[in-house]
């Protein structure tokens, strides 16, 4: 298909020669399959280049802009010289954490805890040193779940991903802390490519936060691949809250492979960011698999988001919902990508799909895209997206009992915000994501709270000015 | 039409009967050569006595074809269409100038007669003019005068190029230029003929106008154009039936059909697709690439589209609409049935473009047997489309468990007052319904058509009564086989 | 012997709902079956009318002397037995005339008549819908779609007259019935009854048979039927409940 010469964008020509000047040297400390990973990856890219807007699944988003950036490929590993507070300001109250910190790309700790296995054998840490010390645990997973022939970004990160953070938790374990991944760029005019891998074990359970925030107004380019695997019976609750500034990008795509009775639940808040993309590929390969990916997006000024998600029912009797709800404000551009595919005899399968979006002004723009893909019968699937206003019927209920028009307003898009954030199981956190919308939609959200969970301020405490319960 | 078949039993009627349109007729031919150049588009152009700049025309959008690619976006598979292998200008040698029906072919009239196409005026179901396109001619259209008494032009495309050449020129092309996509380009290089309508300002057509397209002609395509405009104030309600004889090898029909509508004024096309869809073991049939387009360039016109698609090996068809005029209104309603290995990918687009425009689409697909059945349908609002509302239903019934049904909506929206609402449900054929049916002493075959004849019903209903007699009849026969 | 049930097990997904189960109609009869909730009267009429899911596991189904075990629904329906159903299924777009005429010729068809002409057909519609009480409205919309919970248990009784079957089961017509109702349908049921048919009536309420006098009543536990007796067993269900029959036969 590939017939045109293609442009070379100044940002593939730095990673190519960034590949040649590094790639004797990574030889030296990888593992053998990493090095292979690496070559292959590399020639898909210079044979595909970036994702173009020709693409199905590039439609709409269109990242030109990016490759133009004389961005640094940052693979250096940053010594520990500073106070983990002193970066992360992220104190997080009212529920068990564990932080695991990650600064420009790198794995964040003083060095002798760079990994860690508890009594339980829950192993946590960098990947890079997680595959020096399970050479072969790691590499039974690493690599096997997600493509890099899916595009040049997969492509990119399989070359060139130096750390991430790897989780393990071995059968029959439940993880009681949530552990909260704080990833931070720090330095201007970066690109950096990290890759995480968790693996569930049989009957395991774990909850993951997925914090991707800026500390200040860099501009930089996030390239995260997630590798999750849940073997029989085992449980992920997963939450991404992405809080960037508006000239950062940010892509996030997740590969999940999902064993016989294994639940996940994914939920995607989107508050800022100039552009972010979340990808999300999952392979119900078990009977019995459950799969409930919920996301939200706030979006304004010329902000972009795109999410894609995938939903793959490869055998019978599982079941699958999504749930993606948008409000697109100023000039903000939004997609919604959402793709039930169901094998042959993948029967008794049960899938669904909506998208809502409201869009304030008339600038802004959505495109969604709701698929279904079927060649079983015995299924339910049902998909619904609506593009619209607030309820007027609703606004006129609250006007009429005596609540402002501005009240009112606000009120309607945080009662339809609230559906997907009543989705969180953890209260704290849902109350703190609660107040960060409600700020969010009077326009006082920034980055300057740091991080989602305001922690910048933790003793302003946070009211909304309308309490629900009384009408 | 008797009483017994308006009450709406049609199953007695049903036949084991497989593709009964699947004959061929014996006619005379005036062919071209096989192959596609620039010499066969002047042959085709001299061969119909066309004026330069239709010629022109024909050249320019060759020229643009040469330089493109077959789409390949759609969920359908095919080998390559090999197109310096079709014959592109076949038409029943004509016996003269025709002054009466005695005169016509009596092998071409008796064609029409086993379609059901009587050509016979006094004959005719009342109501309804009918213009029969053979290959890639118009053979004859009927009630003519009724329909000068009123001003209206209805006439083969041919005739209206030679008669109404100003009128022609003006809107030809408008809607679907020939740059549109690959299969316009082709049609706009090589169409033969197809049908021409006009409907005068303040004229609402009294009676039906009907087109019945047939490729008899081995190795042919058939490449007809429709152009259709209704000025201000006008209706008509445009029927369009199509069908073929059975063949072994694959055979293409890429048509254009063009929509114009003024102010106020209304189009109803309905169409009745029921190409020969190859057999059990998907072997021949009609590849079927269509563009459908219509204009509401009014403001409060309206064009409805009903399509009824049970045939073809493969249909490629998206009829649309482009909402200009401030109110104006779009409808799209469809039933697509495959069986067998038929591959449909259809739906529609609805560009809202206007203030207050409105569209709703309603698309109930139907697959059985190892067929696939797309819907794919897109609905942009633009900037400019203050209130705009869209309501879409796609819905999906699965028989079989060797068949595939997809859904594939793209929303568009860049405005904050508009409302787009999609929907679409998959599932198969209800067990409990069934049931209920085969308790009443019903049998699984009947049950099925039954059900789905009623899950079809929203869209049949749009369609003109006779058309609908013939749809219902059509899905039954098309499922046949299906379960077992 | 109209219908002879021997020895019947039935289970759906593998779980066994009939254990054993024995019971014999004859022509001219009328049957009740009582018994709690969930002890299998409903899956009974869906083994006799053969529904999917439903598996005989073992015994046998003996109508008008042949084993019907095998049988499509639809030869059973067209040999006769008739279900009014529990719950009746809406199906949307299929007017309830064509509907009924294209049961009524397959009925024909089975029996190797022509199709019956239009107008007998509609002659015959409104002569039931008459015995029935049946609005026009109704047979004017698509089966049972917007129909009242009442509207559709009348719209059973209007197509077991129109099928006139020789076994006709009634499961739970009476219940959401009003009491005007209940006599339309009893009334329906008594005009139908002859020497050469019979029905059996599932009903939670003895009221019922106030009007539909039947010749046996029997109660279903646990999936048989375990005790029988006339209409007297039905008044002292009424008065004292099915525990006695609990306490009797739990396993
Ligand atoms: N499709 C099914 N799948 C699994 N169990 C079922 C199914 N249908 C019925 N059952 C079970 O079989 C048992 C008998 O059900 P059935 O409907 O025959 O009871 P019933 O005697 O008619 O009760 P009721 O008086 O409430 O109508 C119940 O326990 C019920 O839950
Ligand atoms: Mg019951």
């Amino acid at each position: 298909m590939e017939k045109k010469i293609k442009t070379i964008y100044p940002l593939e020509e730095i990673l190519f020669k960034h590949f040649g000047e590094h790639t004797d040297e990574w030889k030296k400390s990888d593992h053998p399959s990493v090095t292979a990973l690496r070559h292959e990856a590399i020639s898909y890219f210079e044979k595909h280049g970036f994702p173009n807007q020709k693409m199905e699944k590039w439609r709409s988003t269109n990242l030109t802009g990016v490759y133009e950036e004389p961005l640094e490929i940052f693979d250096r590993h940053v010594a520990f010289d500073k106070k983990l507070s002193d970066i992360f300001l992220c104190e997080v109250h009212g529920f068990n954490t564990q932080v695991i910190s990650m600064l420009n790309g790198s794995f964040y700790s003083p060095e002798n805890h760079e990994i860690t296995i508890t009594n339980e054998g829950v192993i946590v840490g960098s990947m890079a040193s997680a595959f020096k010390k399970y050479p072969n645990l790691v590499e039974k997973y690493f690599g096997k779940i997600s493509g890099y022939q899916d595009d040049g970004f997969k492509a990119v990160n399989a070359a060139f991903w130096r750390d991430g953070v790897f989780v393990y938790v071995p059968d029959g374990v439940e993880v009681k802390n949530t552990f909260q991944l704080i990833k931070i760029l720090n330095q201007p005019n970066l690109m950096v490519n990290t890759r995480n891998l968790i693996v569930l074990g049989k009957n395991s359970r774990l909850t993951f936060l997925h914090c991707d925030d800026s500390v200040n107004h860099n501009t930089g380019l996030t390239n995260t691949v997630n590798e999750i695997v849940l073997h029989e019976n085992a449980e992920l609750e997963l939450y991404k809250l992405q809080n960037l500034n508006d000239d950062s990008a940010l892509l996030n795509q997740t590969y999940v492979h999902q064993d016989a009775n294994s639940r996940l639940k994914v939920n995607v808040l989107t508050l800022n960011g100039g552009m972010v993309r979340n990808e999300i590929t999952d392979q119900l390969n078990g009977q019995g698999a459950e799969s409930q990916i919920s996301g939200l997006y706030l979006m304004d000024k010329e902000q972009h988001i795109d999410n894609q998600i995938f939903v793959n029912h490869n055998v019978p009797n599982c079941n699958s919902s999504q749930l993606f709800k948008g409000i697109m404000d100023d000039e903000a551009t939004g997609v919604f990508n959402g793709f039930i595919y169901v094998a042959r005899d993948a029967q008794k399968t049960n899938a669904f799909q909506r998208n809502n979006n409201v869009l304030i002004t008339s600038a802004a723009h959505i495109d969604t895209q709701p698929h279904l893909e079927i060649y079983a019968d015995d299924v339910k699937c049902s998909h619904g997206a609506t593009v619209g206003q607030l309820d007027n019927e609703g606004m006129f209920y609250l006007m009429q009992r005596g609540i402002p028009y501005s009240d009112a307003r606000m009120l309607l898009l945080f009662a339809f915000a609230d559906e997907v954030i009543s989705k969180i199981n953890i209260e704290a956190l849902r109350i703190s994501i609660e107040d960060m919308v409600k700020r969010r939609l009077r326009g006082e959200l920034s980055i300057c709270d740091r991080c989602v969970l305001h922690c910048s301020n933790p003793e302003q405490p946070i009211v909304f000015d309308i309490d629900i319960s009384k009408i | 039409m008797s009483d017994e078949k308006k009450n709406g039993d049609f199953l007695d009627e049903v036949t084991s009967e497989e593709y009964k349109y699947g004959f061929v007729t014996d006619l005379e031919s005036d062919q071209s050569p096989r192959g596609l150049s620039e010499d066969i588009i002047r042959f085709i152009s001299k061969k119909k006595n066309e004026p330069d700049w239709l010629l022109e025309f024909r050249l320019k959008a060759y020229r643009h074809w040469l330089t493109l690619e077959e789409p390949d976006w759609a969920l359908i598979h095919h080998p390559p269409i090999d197109y310096q292998d079709i014959i592109y200008f076949s038409a029943p040698k004509p016996k003269e100038k025709l002054k009466s029906l005695d005169e016509v072919d009596p092998e071409l009239l008796d064609t029409f007669n086993k379609l059901g196409i009587s050509l016979e005026e006094q004959k005719q179901l009342a109501g309804v003019a009918v213009d029969a396109v053979i290959d890639s001619v118009s053979v004859k259209t009927t009630f003519q005068d009724t329909l000068a008494k009123h001003d209206i032009i209805f006439c083969s495309f041919s005739e209206a190029v030679q008669n109404h050449p100003d009128l022609v020129k003006k809107y030809l092309g408008t809607v679907v230029p020939y740059t549109d996509n690959y299969f316009a380009a082709l049609n706009s290089a090589v169409f033969s003929d197809g049908s021409f309508c006009f409907i005068p300002k303040g004229v609402r057509c009294p009676i039906e106008l009907s087109t019945y397209f047939r490729i008899n002609a081995a190795n042919t395509g058939q490449f007809e154009r429709t152009l259709l405009i209704a000025e201000e104030g006008g209706y008509v309600s445009y029927l369009e039936g199509c069908t073929a004889p059975q063949r072994d090898e694959n055979q293409l029909h890429a048509a254009i059909v063009e929509i114009i509508v003024m102010d106020d004024a209304e189009v109803k096309y309905s169409t009745v697709q029921n190409w020969y869809p190859g057999n059990k073991e998907g072997k021949g049939g009609i590849y079927n690439f269509v563009t459908k387009r219509g204009l509401c360039k009014g403001k409060n016109s309206k064009i409805s589209w009903t399509q009824v698609e049970t045939g073809s090996a493969i249909t490629w068809k998206y009829p649309s609409c482009v909402l200009l005029g401030d109110h104006s209104v779009g409808e799209f309603y469809s039933v697509a049935v495959t069986n067998n290995y038929q591959q449909a990918d259809t739906g529609t687009k609805m560009i809202h473009l206007g203030k207050n425009t409105r569209s709703t689409i309603i698309s109930k697909g139907i697959s059985a047997g190892k067929s696939n059945n797309s819907y794919r349908g897109l609905v942009r609002v633009s900037k400019n489309a203050d209130n705009a509302r869209n309501y879409s239903q796609c819905d999906s019934l699965l028989l079989g468990d060797q068949c595939g049904a997809h859904t594939f909506p793209y929303i568009k929206t860049g405005n904050e007052t508009s409302t787009v609402e999609h929907e679409a449900t998959t599932s198969k054929i209800s067990e409990d319904q069934l049931f209920y049916c085969q308790q009443r002493g019903i049998d699984m075959e009947k049950a099925i058509g039954l059900i789905v004849n009623g899950y079809a019903k929203q869209v049949l209903n749009k369609l003109p009564m006779e058309f609908a007699v013939e749809a219902k009849k059509l899905l039954e026969i098309t499922l046949e086989g299906s379960v077992g | 012997m109209l219908l002879n049930i021997k020895n019947l097990h039935v289970s759906i997904a593998g779980k066994e709902i009939i254990r054993g189960l024995n019971f014999s109609v004859n022509k001219g009869e009328i049957h009740a079956i009582m018994g709690p909730n969930g002890t299998g009267k409903s899956t009974l009429a869906a083994a006799i009318t053969g529904r999917e899911g439903y598996e005989i596991t073992k015994g046998e189904i003996i109508f008008k002397g042949q084993v019907i075990n095998d049988w499509s629904p639809d030869k059973r329906a067209n040999e006769g037995v008739f279900l009014s159903f529990q719950y009746p299924i809406e199906i949307p777009g299929v007017s309830m005339t064509n509907f009924m005429r294209t049961a009524l010729n397959a009925r024909r068809e089975y029996k190797e008549l022509p199709p019956i002409p239009a107008g007998e057909f509609l002659k015959k519609m409104e002569e039931k819908k008459k015995l029935v009480e049946i609005h026009s409205k109704l047979t004017n919309r698509s089966v049972n779609e917007g129909f009242s919970g009442g509207e559709k248990k009348k719209n059973e009784i209007f197509q077991m007259a129109l099928l006139e079957p020789e076994l006709a089961i009634l499961d739970e017509t009476d219940s959401g019935l009003d009491i005007d109702a209940l006599k339309v349908v009893a009334n329906g049921v008594n005009q139908l009854k002859s020497d050469e048919n019979a029905f059996i009536v599932i009903t939670h309420y003895q009221r019922l048979l106030d009007y539909i006098v039947p010749d046996f009543v029997h109660v279903m536990y646990n999936g048989r039927i375990v005790k029988s007796g006339g209409k007297g067993l039905a008044l002292e269900l009424e008065e004292r409940g099915y525990d006695w029959i609990k306490d009797q036969f739990d396993d």
